[in-house]
């Protein structure tokens, strides 16, 4: 058989051997090649099968030749497709820029390490995706979390190792939730895959384990994906990680979340038990609003700029859920859409607050991160004063005037700011937009006013890097212009540029958000 | 509650684990609740798959009932999951104590917030 046929198994096999051969090469050019090329071709599989779902419908691929529901199933239908875009795509422009950006603050004998586990990461996070398997969501899902751990704590600070313990915690009780859910579906139909499931459970959808598996599914993805009130790991995690690692985990981990929760929604609960006889929605409603509006009021008074954009993700996540809570087609299509643009949008920031670092760097206080392996277990005691100024380049008292010696960077934070808050011409602007019109068709013109109101939450936030960045006078004595390397601005206007490509052109962005929803709510009636 | 012995140990070991990740501040003891929590789910998969007087799943004509084998091979792998997280959740907390001088969560807190006072970080 031609190899074209097994695209769908490629697609995560690629990225998963490419971890262990990391591993084996050691050297760290060898394994940084070796993992970008596995993210590269990733991605191009990614772009092959999404024209192929495109042009000839849902794809079911049999692992080993086994038929579903027997054996294990990928299935890509037009909403898988379009996250395996996003994920690949992300990791494939990501890598580059980790390349340049981890020099200065991974310890050098442990990158291939970070190489290996990033390949994990997105084999994980791809894998989630295609499968059409429920057990197979699980792993997957503590693949991708385990290796999302130890790339959280390879930050310099130390409370990157607090915050990648508090995610391990939260992450593997959330994890369990899944696997619990998934037991009481297996109990009550005896099957695993999921469209086998969905056939089996009508009739019994109101039977008190299929609740109880709702239940536990619902919070244990929403405490993957940093819906409101389970939100505490994600701002430490963001703040302290890698900047490419917070890049990479903002602009997919949560995604792949509200991927999954969409996928049990629609395609194995059905429709009518979700929104028509629980009060899910209702709730879904008010934590989404909670998260507009708390999330982003809180965002408006950090002092830190990562952690600034870590809550506005939580915020964003909001319209996401938002989208969910709708239960119609328009609804859903501003969930998926937003899911994809504010995962670029955050994405572009974050690698350009990651170049901050690099810009605002006193000579020496950047020194090369410590080579030894006992400064890499006790960095704290090793380089005092110096590590934890460069640990910490991002509270606002450093930035002030940064404007003035790194345009470039400031420039594109205010465009990827400028589709947070949803300015027209951006694509921000086109997630709110559909998300207005949902709320208009529903009649409940009190949420477009919610929606419109916590916008501005946004403006405000993005103007306080504004007035810091661009009003205040930089400190005296460092006005030289001092912009990151290129091999890590590149990558971020990509994404910039993208962010205002698809706020332009939206063929792409909703024209697959439009067929996966109406996919999505026909099976599931 | 006899015929239901499997699920009452189930519920039982699910919550304790539970309990004990929330209300302890030990960061080893937190991981040993968050084990515990994990078995519990191992038991709600492998308890329905035993029927009692079954037999392995290979067909003869000596044997009418067979066990289901699939939950046993789901939760091998459970295992091996909670098992990697287990040894993950230790070598963070040796790299925690490291750093810290310190395994007690309270306290962490407390030196990360001195920390950050003197930083003047508004956490």
């Amino acid at each position: 058989m031609s190899i074209a046929a097994h695209l769908p198994a490629l697609q995560v096999v690629l990225p998963l051997i490419s971890a262990p051969l990391a591993v084996l090469l050691r050297r760290r050019d060898l394994a940084f090649w070796m993992v970008t090329a596995a993210a590269w071709a990733a991605f191009a599989t990614a772009i092959q099968l999404w024209l192929q779902v495109a042009a000839g419908g849902t794809i079911s691929y049999h692992i080993g030749s086994w038929p579903p529901p027997w054996g294990i199933e990928y299935r890509i239908d037009r909403l898988t497709s379009f996250v395996l875009l996003l994920v690949s795509g992300m990791a494939a422009v990501m890598l580059p820029y980790a390349r340049s950006s981890i020099e200065r603050e991974i310890p050098q004998e442990s990158h291939y390490l970070f190489y290996a586990m990033f390949g994990l990461c997105l084999a994980g996070l791809l894998g989630i995706t295609i499968t059409g398997d429920a057990f197979n969501i699980f792993v997957f899902l503590e693949i991708s979390s385990l290796a999302t751990y130890v790339l959280i704590a390879l930050g310099r600070d130390r409370r990157a190792l607090t915050a990648a313990y508090q995610y391990l915690i939260m992450g593997s009780i959330g994890a369990t939730f899944i696997v619990i859910g998934i037991g009481f579906l297996y109990l009550t139909t005896g099957t695993l895959n999921l469209a086998d499931m969905a056939s089996r459970l009508r009739g019994v959808e109101s039977s008190r384990p299929v609740l109880a598996a709702l239940a536990f599914l619902t919070v244990g993805i929403s405490l993957k994906l940093a819906l409101f009130p389970l939100h505490q790991w994600l701002p430490n995690a963001y703040t302290y990680a890698p900047s490419p690692v917070t890049a990479f985990l903002a602009a997919t981990a949560t995604k792949v979340s509200v991927y999954v929760l969409i996928r049990f929604y629609f395609s194995v609960f059905g429709e009518s038990l979700v929104y028509e006889r629980l009060p899910l929605p209702q709730i879904m409603l008010g934590l989404s609003l909670l998260a507009m509006f708390g999330a982003s009021f809180i965002a408006i008074f950090q002092n830190n700029l990562k952690r600034l954009f870590a809550y506005s993700s939580v915020g964003q996540i909001g319209y996401i859920t938002l989208g969910l809570s709708f239960d119609s087609v328009n609804g859903l299509t501003a969930s998926i859409v937003h899911l994809f643009n504010h995962g670029i949008a955050k994405g572009a920031i974050f690698l350009l607050i990651g170049g901050i670092a690099v810009g605002i760097a006193t000579p020496g206080a950047v020194s090369p991160a410590p080579t030894s392996p006992k400064g890499a277990g006790r960095r704290e005691a090793a380089v005092p004063s110096n590590a934890r100024e460069a640990a910490t380049p991002h509270t606002f008292d450093r930035l002030a005037g940064l404007a003035q010696r790194m345009p470039l960077t400031c420039f594109g934070i205010v465009l990827g700011g400028l589709s947070l808050i949803g300015v027209p011409g951006t694509a921000g602007f086109i997630s709110k937009w559909y998300l207005i019109l949902a709320a208009l068709e529903q009649g409940q013109f009190w949420l477009v006013g919610a929606i419109l109101l916590s916008s501005l939450l946004a403006v405000a936030y993005v103007w306080h890097f504004i007035e810091v960045a661009y009003f205040r006078a930089p400190p005296v004595g460092q006005v030289a212009r001092k912009e990151a390397p290129l091999a890590m601005l590149i990558p971020a206007w990509l994404l910039i540029a993208a962010t205002i490509w698809f706020g332009l052109d939206t063929s792409v962005t909703v024209g697959t958000a439009l067929d996966a929803a109406r996919q999505l709510m026909d099976k599931a009636q | 509650m006899l015929d239901h012995f499997g699920y009452v140990v189930t519920v039982f070991l699910m919550v304790a684990g539970l309990f004990i990740v929330i209300a302890r501040g030990n960061l080893i003891k937190k991981l040993i609740g968050l084990s515990i929590f994990q078995t519990s789910v191992y038991l709600l998969y492998i308890v329905p798959g035993k029927l009692i007087g079954g037999t392995a799943p290979i067909i003869s004509p000596q044997f009418s009932v067979y066990s289901n084998p699939l939950p046993h091979v789901l939760i091998l792998t459970a295992i091996v999951v909670g098992v990697a997280t287990l040894a993950l959740g230790l070598a963070l907390a040796v790299r925690i104590r490291e750093a810290y001088d310190s395994i007690e969560e309270d306290e962490i807190l407390m030196r990360d917030q001195t920390a950050d006072a003197s930083e003047g970080v508004n956490t």
